[in-house]
């Protein structure tokens, strides 16, 4: 990482650090602030690589766009938690589970915890194993429907390449 | 509103003792290890209703700090399941 | 005073059931993988549904310290990024060691 990257790195540590900070202790003299900066500055020196990696292209439109993605995978959390409870309370239990595999095209260490995050916050799927050299991804999943809107919709791979700005080209992906 | 929060705190307490059932039979480790993870998650929604029936709203520090200590315990636990050591020195 | 209290009810009400229902299906599912779909999701959303319930609660009842609201609402974001991320973590291990995951038509395990 050059020298301009690394600087980014640490400012945008303490800032966030020194946030924290404030919206715990909800005292705002002037002693509190200084141990506030001085325990910031510490942290921040012993561990500035670990929280940001360096600069990347674009953040901000970047931002904005996963601020616009998060309501609509709350609306999808609750539906798919309402499916879930009633095949919980239903006395027969229609479940059927299966594994399946799938590539996308998304690359960033972001954008693949960002897409396993909400495949698994999404009842009817849970990820088991990435891999973030192709971008594939193992899906456990409780039936066939949740199954279905992997694979063939496909809906939530294009919403998410749409925010991280990664194009979306073909993909394949089975049963097993 | 007191009384309601009261309602609400035991029927927590009734869940928790639901998944103690599957922390004490589950065969093998990691349906035990499961169960602990989700008891350690009510548990924090018991202390913040907790912190409301006391009427001390800053109480709210104690299961934000858990819910940390409880991500960090299961991780690390997951972690030595899957390798069998927990670093490799 | 009276609305405020009907709307935090439902809230609490609502989190609560979904609570339940992780729990009975932790114990009725057949199988390691598909208990943990039952209670790794529908317990984030009922914590969720409860604390937002509670926040609602904390600005109308005690109308001076509102940072106690940030505060909550960074527990209910740590909580929807941490919970799936832990049970990543357990179902990654269980695979790597070799659990099978359970058919149509098998016995319990």
């Amino acid at each position: 990482m050059s020298r301009g990257e690394k600087g980014f790195g640490i400012i945008v540590t303490f800032c966030i650090m020194f946030l924290f900070w404030l919206i715990l202790s909800e005292f705002f003299d002037a002693f509190h602030l200084i141990m506030g900066g001085i325990c910031s500055a510490i942290v921040t020196l012993i561990s500035h690589g670990l929280l940001v990696k360096g600069k990347s292209q674009k953040m901000l439109p970047k931002f904005l766009r996963l601020l616009f993605y998060i309501p609509w995978q709350l609306w999808q959390i609750v539906l798919a938690n309402v499916d879930v409870a009633y095949r919980v309370l239903h006395p027969k239990m229609p479940i059927d589970p299966r594994i399946i595999e799938f590539e996308t095209s998304l690359r960033g260490d972001f954008a693949l915890a960002t897409l396993a995050n909400s495949i698994t916050l999404t009842p009817g799927t849970i990820t088991i194993f990435v891999e973030p050299g192709k971008g594939k991804f193992w899906v456990h999943a409780l039936a066939r429907e949740p199954a279905d809107a992997h694979l063939v919709d496909k809906t939530m791979q294009r919403k998410v390449a749409h925010v991280f700005m990664e194009c979306n080209g073909p993909s394949m992906g089975k049963n097993r | 509103m007191i009384s309601m929060f009261l309602v609400i705190g035991i029927l927590n307490v009734v869940t928790i003792l639901l998944c103690l059932y599957r922390a004490a039979v589950g065969p093998g480790v990691f349906n035990r290890v499961a169960a602990v993870n989700v008891i350690g998650t009510k548990t924090v929604v018991l202390l913040v209703i907790m912190g409301y029936i006391f009427e001390r709203p800053l109480f709210v520090d104690i299961p934000l700090l858990y819910a940390m200590l409880n991500f960090i315990g299961t991780l690390v636990f997951a972690k030595y399941l899957e390798r069998g050591e927990l670093c490799s020195w | 005073m009276l609305l405020v209290n009907a709307i935090v009810t439902i809230f609490l009400a609502t989190g609560m059931f979904f609570m339940f229902i992780g729990a009975i299906g932790l114990l009725r599912f057949p199988d390691f993988y598909t208990r943990l779909h039952a209670t790794g999701k529908c317990d984030t959303l009922g914590e969720g549904l409860i604390i937002v319930g509670l926040i609602i609660y904390h600005l109308f009842h005690y109308p001076g310290t509102s940072l106690v609201t940030v505060k909550l609402l960074f527990l209910i974001i740590f909580i929807f990024i941490a919970n799936p991320t832990a049970i990543h973590a357990i179902v990654k291990a269980a695979y790597r060691r070799g659990f099978k995951p359970w058919r149509c038509g098998e016995g319990r395990r």
